[in-house]
Order: structure tokens, then sequence, then C-alpha cells
């Protein structure tokens, strides 16, 4: 399924696991703290953002409970599964390597251009 | 969360999936209208911004990967609606399928019990049989060498590799309580039980200790043989039955269903309290030796081990032991020369089985051709190519499954009658029953046929283009559908012209073999075996007068025209086949060619009507002290002597011990090997010699073979309860058993034939049904769909029988074509036949002549009222459709 974001492949998944690695937090939450965090830069549209959520429900990385918010209204949180954190852990670190090395490319080519 | 338990909850979470987008919704829209922005502009950014809560909701449920087995419901749901809307459809289509699955799976059933089951015995793959092998030996005629008993036991002893056992089939009478009665029995060593893993129904079975000369004789009752004699009481164990004379305690009954070599025994003895002389000797090889390997032992070291054994055994032995060798094979199912009948019927059942799918396959495509706008409409609506296929895929499973449950339920029903109906018995039938692997192939043969006929229409549905389907309203675009209908009905002819020259092909066989002169007369004959009273057997003279007795009183039974005695009769299993030469300078035993023997008494050769050609039969001065003399066939005469008259001439045959033989007279060949098999039989020369002078120390054994025949001038089955009283000797312990007519025996020997012939003409007539039913609907869909055509036709001055011939050509065409293909097919399938079927000559091209016009007449039949249909299209109202 293509996202219709213009994250690279795979980033929602990630910013996802992130933003709900921070406590429970429901659907329309996410997108808020999505947009805020990334300060627009980076446009999430939230139709491919529920997709994503109940996909990463399904693959046991995320779990739902269905809880009261502060205005009285049920909703649906999402929280992180053990096996949820492990794949944040991993993939954190392996984007963290990855950014790290495109940036090294990067420069090496800025630095054969001079 | 597991799959089916998300399908299960899924009304639940499509609740939830509203509520959680409505919740986004409702956020969204109060944050915005937080910000001021009013209620109806608020509420219309927040949806623009989700994207369309209906797809949204879509891309959610994909992403909860049960897609496939939603939409599979769906379908499913959709198939069984649309075959209900069409239920004549489905019934003809699931009763074709119901038949070819259903007569598939009772042969598979048959084929599976008799040919793949392993055997019944626990760990069945460990046995094996150990055979003895001599290089000159003609295994091709007498079949496998068994091994002496002295050998066995030396194997028994030594090997490490597998604990033996040994099995000696024979035959006696057993006697005391009631009527006496001719049993088969099997005395076996103690291991038998014990490697084969069966425990007895009751008592006990044979120790090692019972297994020696001299130990208290025992036996173990076969579990039939209880029933039978005893009415399966449990009292039996510790009385004791007298057989062949010796009185022997019971102690044990062996389980229902025991068999050995396919048998099952009536009586088992202890093998080692056997003192017979020829069980003494390493010459003779009565021992039939059966083997189970040793835990973690492979049959490769067992073969080395027992051939090391062989090779010292040869040195050891030379007289009897030299160029012996033994071969340790997989132990398997006696099934006999049935493997390749089975496989040919279950490959006759697969064509018909093809002719069911392709029948199916065109009733569907012609529903798809009508459905063509139902389906571009879907495209039109955004349904995937993929997903269309999937569809029209369900919907012919749900056919071919629903046929396949039928099926199986009427083979179910059909099997035991199946069974019961085979010529003679049918090996192994306790072990044909449906089980999982029955089902297994009922299951996959019903998917995998459900699939092949769906793959045609399904493949072509979305191929169209829809806006053009559309717009021509599913009206004049079926041309390209022909050419497929058209090789449906093809192949549906080519298939069942196979299976109607095939059965044409045996019929006339049959026809053929069943008008072949016998060489005797057949007519009022009566054959049994005779047991003499075990009292008389020690001695030869009492043994001589015994059978004298036998004729004599059998003589006077009132009807009974003549009687004789005789060792082997034609049409049965038995024989004797040895060598013979036509000078003293004998060769070497491999290099003899070979006659059947049979010893007979004076008339044998009157009473069977055997007809003489030159000099004379037998006569009571035949006997010991007289001249040796046989009578030979006229295929002996050819063979010994070529043209040259043969009475007067010598003959040589070392097997007999004595001779040589003056020929006193030619008499006509007898099928012996059956009507059908004697042409293709190895050996087919014949010579009769007097019974009345075998040496003495041959007598005894003969005489446990003898049959008698009776020659009566009423029914001569009606003959058998008085010869029976007759027969029974100053004991009482004589007996006449196994009775047949030679009416009967000619006629079983064609029974293979028979039958062939039989399931091959109802498998062509299904073949023929269904092809026709095949041609019939889809030339009344090909014209149905030309009626407006058909119309403007008549309209513009064509007449009715124009229109007719114009059908009726079309169809033609498919027939010619069918026809054509399926001779080379016939042709095939006669090869095959050929070498399958005893008595099959080459090439019937009359069966050929025979069956095309069947086949032609019935197709054109069936494409008759769909031409005359056409025909009667009144112009105005088909114009109107258009």
């Amino acid at each position: 399924m293509a996202t219709k974001s213009d994250l690279p492949q795979g980033t929602l998944d990630l910013l996802i696991l992130k933003v709900v690695a921070l406590g429970p937090v429901h659907g329309y939450a996410i997108a808020q703290r999505l947009g805020q965090v990334s300060r627009h830069v980076v446009q999430v549209p939230q139709g491919s953002l529920y997709p994503a959520l109940h996909r990463l429900e399904n693959r046991g990385l995320l779990a739902g409970d269905w809880k009261e918010t502060e205005t009285g209204r049920e909703a649906k949180f999402y929280r992180l599964t053990g096996k949820g954190r492990a794949q944040l852990e991993t993939e954190a670190a392996s984007w963290q390597r990855l950014t790290e090395a495109v940036a090294l490319i990067l420069k090496l080519s800025e630095g054969g251009a001079e | 969360m597991n799959w089916w338990h998300r399908l299960l909850r899924r009304k639940k979470m499509e609740e939830q999936l509203e509520k959680e987008m409505r919740f986004h919704l409702d956020q969204h829209t109060a944050e915005l209208m937080a910000q001021g922005i009013d209620p109806e502009k608020a509420r219309r950014r927040a949806r623009m911004a989700l994207g369309g809560p209906e797809r949204v909701k879509e891309e959610c449920r994909d992403a909860r990967g049960t897609r496939w087995l939603e939409d599979s419901w769906q379908d499913f749901r959709y198939a069984m609606r649309t075959l209900r809307q069409h239920p004549g459809f489905a019934v003809v289509a699931i009763l074709t399928m119901a038949i070819g699955v259903g007569a598939s799976t009772v042969m598979f059933t048959v084929v599976n019990g008799v040919l793949l089951r392993p055997l019944p015995y626990p760990e069945a793959d460990k046995l094996v049989a150990v055979n003895g092998h001599t290089d000159n030996f003609n295994t091709k005629l007498f079949g496998k060498q068994n091994v002496a008993y002295p050998d066995f036991l030396d194997f028994q002893r030594e090997s490490h590799a597998l604990t033996l056992a040994g099995i000696l089939f024979n035959g006696g009478t057993a006697s005391g309580a009631g009527e006496p009665e001719y049993v088969n029995f099997n005395e076996i060593s103690s291991d038998v039980f014990s490697v084969l893993r069966v425990a007895p129904a009751e008592g006990r079975t044979f120790s090692a200790e019972d297994d020696k000369p001299g130990a208290a004789p025992v036996m173990i009752l076969g579990y039939s043989f209880w029933q039978r004699h005893f009415g399966g009481k449990a009292g039996v164990l510790g009385s004791s039955l007298v057989l062949d004379g010796k009185s022997y305690t019971i102690v044990g009954i062996a389980p229902a269903g025991f068999r050995l070599y396919d048998s099952e025994p009536d009586i088992c003895t202890p093998l080692g309290q056997d003192t017979a002389k020829y069980l003494r000797s390493r010459g003779p090889h009565p021992v039939h030796v059966l083997a189970r390997l040793r835990s973690g032992r492979t049959l490769a070291e067992a073969q080395a081990e027992l051939s090391l054994m062989g090779s010292r055994l040869a040195v050891q032995y030379k007289d009897t032991n030299r160029d012996r060798s033994f071969v340790v094979e997989p132990l398997r199912p006696e099934v006999g020369d049935l493997r390749s009948t089975l496989w040919l019927l279950l490959g006759a059942v697969g064509l018909v089985l093809l002719i069911a799918c392709t029948n199916v396959a065109s009733l569907l495509l012609a529903r798809a051709v009508s459905r063509e706008r139902e389906l571009a409409m879907r495209v039109a609506l955004g349904a995937g190519r993929g997903r269309l296929v999937r569809q029209c895929l369900t919907e012919s499973a749900v056919l071919g499954l629903s046929g396949g449950v039928l099926g199986v339920g009427l083979a179910a029903l059909g099997l035991q009658p199946f069974v019961a109906f085979w010529p003679g018995a049918l090996p192994r039938a306790e072990e044909v029953q449906l089980d999982w692997r029955v089902l297994l192939f009922a299951l996959t043969v019903s998917l995998v046929s459900g699939f092949l006929f769906g793959l045609a229409p399904a493949l072509r549905a979305p191929a169209r283009e829809f806006e053009q389907v559309l717009r021509a309203g599913g009206r004049s675009v079926v041309g390209s559908s022909r050419r497929l209908h058209s090789s449906f009905v093809v192949s549906e002819l080519a298939l069942a012209m196979v299976l109607l020259v095939s059965a044409g092909m045996l019929g006339r066989t049959l026809l053929r073999l069943s008008s072949l002169d016998p060489g005797m007369n057949i007519q009022n004959v009566l054959v049994a075996h005779m047991a003499l009273s075990p009292g008389v057997l020690a001695d030869t003279g009492r043994i001589r007068a015994a059978w004298q007795d036998v004729l004599e009183r059998a003589r006077r039974v009132p009807g009974v025209e003549s009687v004789a005695i005789v060792d082997t009769f034609p049409m049965r299993e038995g024989f004797n086949a040895m060598g013979y030469w036509p000078t003293a300078d004998v060769p070497p035993e491999n290099k003899q060619p070979q006659a059947l023997a049979t010893s007979v008494s004076p008339e044998y050769l009157d009473v069977m009507g055997i007809p003489l050609r030159q000099g004379r039969l037998f006569n009571e001065q035949d006997r010991m002290g007289g001249e040796l003399v046989v009578v030979i066939d006229e295929v002996l005469a050819q063979q010994a002597f070529g043209g040259e008259p043969a009475v007067g001439k010598r003959v040589w045959m070392p097997d007999m011990g004595y001779g040589p033989f003056v020929v006193a007279g030619v008499v006509g060949h007898v099928r012996h090997w059956g009507l059908a098999a004697d042409d293709q039989a190895q050996v087919r020369a014949q010579f009769y010699y007097p019974f009345a002078q075998l040496p003495d120390k041959l007598l005894r054994r003969w005489s446990e073979l003898m049959s008698i025949v009776v020659r009566t001038n009423v029914r001569p089955l009606s003959e058998v309860p008085s010869l029976k009283r007759e027969l029974r000797g100053a004991a009482g312990d004589q007996v006449f058993y196994e009775v047949h007519t030679m009416e009967q025996l000619a006629s079983d020997s064609l029974a293979h034939q028979r039958f062939l012939l039989l399931l091959f003409g109802v498998f062509a007539g299904l073949a023929l049904v269904l092809a026709c039913i095949g041609i019939y609907g889809v030339l009344a869909y090909l014209t149905g769909q030309r009626v407006p055509e058909i119309g403007i036709r008549i309209a513009l001055g064509a007449s009715p029988s124009g229109v007719m011939w114009m059908v009726l050509r079309q169809s033609l065409g498919m027939i010619f074509v069918g026809v054509a293909l399926g001779t080379a097919g016939a042709w095939a399938a006669g090869r095959v036949l050929k070498q399958l079927v005893e008595g099959m000559q080459s090439m019937e091209i009359s069966s050929f002549a025979t069956m095309i016009p069947v086949l032609v007449f019935a197709a054109l039949l069936a494409s008759f009222l769909p031409a005359r249909h056409a025909s009667r299209v009144d112009p105005v109202i088909a114009l109107r459709q258009e």
C-alpha cells in the first residue's frame, strides 16, 4: 500500500512508533503531534495515518484500547507493545546509521566538487 | 488476535472503525471551530484533511490482513446466490461433476486399497521377503523361488540384520467334529506372529518349544475357520482336532482378517514338527520366508549378510547350493497382474472426469459470455481484473466442491457393490475403504477440476474492452468465444471416441474369445478336488485300491456317464511343466523345451471329449509293468517331430524320473490356460501319461493333488450331493471339494475381459451422454446468440432448411475434428489395451467402423434440436429484439 505522504518509505511507521512511545495516545492526537513536531516540514496526510495505525496494530507493534478522553468521549488509545518497543529501537538505530551515512556521502561529494 | 478471530468479530471492528473516524473528525472540527471558523466550514475542512472517510476506512480494512478472506466469503455468498438464481444450470453442472468425481473416487479407492496402502502390520516398511534364486531356474514361468528349510534355519540362527519367519503352504483333511473338511493349513515357524507383530485373538501363539520335532502337536485356528467350524466359541482352546489323521491341541485363534500372502489360513501348525524328508534336504525349496529388519538395520545390510551366508552355503553344500543366491526385497502385497488393470481403469475413469470438466467448462463459458455486461459494469465501478478472476474461480470452486461432496457420497454408496462385482476375489478387498487418502484425492480432484473448468471463462471475462461491451449490450461480440466453445466440443468428442472405441475393441475381443474352441467338450462336465482318506496314504497298494474304489463308486451314481481322475485340469491355475526331448541325448535342463504334463486315469480323454487325431487313447492295459506310454497333443507332435507321424516315436522326460515313453496317440490341443490366455502362454505343448504307471515313490505326493472329472447326462451340479455321499469312503473321511463345472471355468477364464468390457462400456456410455449434452448446450447457446442474425437471414429470404443446414454445418465441423483427434487417441489407447488384456489382437479396425457412426449420429442428434430451433426463428420477433 503506497503511502501518499512525502515521507521516505517506511518513515511514517517509525514516526508513529516514536510518538506512541511517549504514552498512550489517540489517532487525532498523533496527527496533531506529528504536525507540530515536524513543524510542517513534512506533510503527513491524515488519510494515510489510520491505515498505518491499523497495519502496525495488526503486526502486533501497537495495541489499541478504548478509553475516555478528558472531554468524556470514548476514543481508541494506541500504546506500544513490547514488540513495538523493540522494533522502534532497531528502526531508530538503523535510521540513525542511514542518515549519518547519507550525510557523509553528501559531504564527500561536495568536497569533491570544490 | 488471530485472523479468524478478527473475521468473526468483523461487525464489531467495523463499528469501532466508524467510531474512530467520527472521533477524529469531531476533534478536528471542534478545534477549527475554536479557532473561530464557523461549524459548517470547519466540518468540511476536517473532512478534506482526512481525505474521504470511506476511502480511509477501505485502506484500514486492507491493512487488517483479512481482506482476502472477507472477499472470499463475499465471493462465496455471491456464487451461491447466482447458482440459486439458475437452478437448472447448477443442477446439471453439479450432477456432471458428481458423476465424474464419484467414478474416479471409486476407482481411486480400489487402487488405494489394493496397491497403495501399506500391509496391515505395524511398521510394515521394515518387513522383507527372502527368496532363493538359481540361475538356470525359469523364474518367468514358475515365479520366484522359495527357500530350503535347512537354509532357512541357518539364516534364522545366524542373521544379525533380520528376524526371520518361515511359512509352508499345505492342505489336508480336518476331521473329528462333524463333516470332514478339506482345509488349507500353513505350517509356520514360531516367529511368524512376532515378526508380523500380530497378536492372537484368543489363546497363544507358538513358542520355540512347539517348533521342534517331537513336541506335543498344537495348532492355531484361523478366525474364519473357527467361526465356521466351531461357531466362534471360546471353549475350543485346549480341545483337540484331527488333521490328516493326527490329533492336535488347539492353543490359539488367529485374529480376524489375518492373512499370509493374501490367503487366510484355516489352520496353522508348527513347521518345526514336520518331519517330512523334503524338509530335511537343501534340494527342494518349499518354505516362504518373510522377515523383519532389526532396529537400525537397512535392506542393503540384510542383503549383504544373506549374500555372504548364501555363498558360504554354496561352498559347504556343493550338491544343492551351487549357483544358488538369496534375494531380500521389501515385502509387498500379493496382487498379481492387477496393477496394470487398476491403473488402466483409473485412466479410463480419468477420461470421463475430463469430459465432465469440459462439459461444465463450456456451460460456464456460455454463462460468462452472457454475463459480460455485468462484469463490464463491475470493471467500470472499479473492480480489479484479479478480483474478477478470483470471483469467477470462487464460483467454479463452489461448483466443483459441491459436485465433489455429492460424488464422494455416490462413491461411498457404490464402493461395496463394485468390489463385490469384481471377477474372482479382489485381493486385499478388506483394505478397500474410504480413508483420508481417498478424501484428500476427492478434494484435490474436485478443487482442481473446479479451477480447471473455471479458468477459461475467468481469464476471458475481464479481457474485453468494457466500454465496447457496455455499448454493444452484450450482443454482437460473441465471435471469439466461438472458437473456445468449439474446442471444448471437439475435445469432448475426442475423449468420448477414445472410450467408445476401447469399449468396442474389448467387446469384439470378448466375442472372438468366447467363440473359440476350448479343444474339448465342456458341457455337462463336473470337476472337483478329491482328498483320499488320510489313513490310506501310508501304503501305495491301498492308495491304488482307493482310487479304483473312487472311480467305481462314482460311476455307479445315477446320471453319471463316465468318470476319471487327473492331477491338473484345464482353465485352472494348476499346471505341471517339464522338459522333454525326442532323442536319448537330452540337453541340460534350461535347454529343454517344456510341455505340460497331465497324469490321468484311462477314461480321462474320453470324459473330457478331447478328440483323437492319430493312434489310440489309453486303456486298462496301460499299467505298471506294461510299456510306458504317453498321449501327446498336436502342438507337442508338431514341436517334437515336425510333420512326421508321431505314433510309435519315443520321448525322454528327465523330470519324470523314469521313461522313455512311447507315443501311443495324438489328440487335439486343449486351451489349458483359459480361452484368452492360451495363445500367448509360454508353454502350450501338452502330454498325458497314465496315473497307473506312476512309480510308487511319487504315488503319495500325486494322490494329494488329484481331482475327479465326471461327465453326466443330467445337470452336472445336481449330482454333487449324491457324489459327495457316495465318495465319503469307508472311514467317512474322504473329501470331495472345490466343485466346478467345466462350462463355469471356461466362462470364468474370460471374467477379466468381460469385467473390463462392462466398465469400459459404462464409461463410454457416460462419455457419450456427457458429450452430447455438451454439444447441445454449446450449439443452443451459439445459435441463441445468433438469433438476430438468423432473423435477418430469414427476412432476406433464407429458407428454414438452409438455416438448419447452416447450424448443422457448424456442428459437423466440430464433429469432424473431434472424430479425427479421437481416432488418433483411440489408436494409442488400443495399443495400451493390447499390452494389458490377454487375447486382445492388434487394432480392431471394425470397432472404429462401428463406433464412429455411433458417435457422429449421437452428436448430430444433439445438434438437431438447436438447429431446428434456429430454423423456426420468427424474423419479426428476432428483429424487434435487436
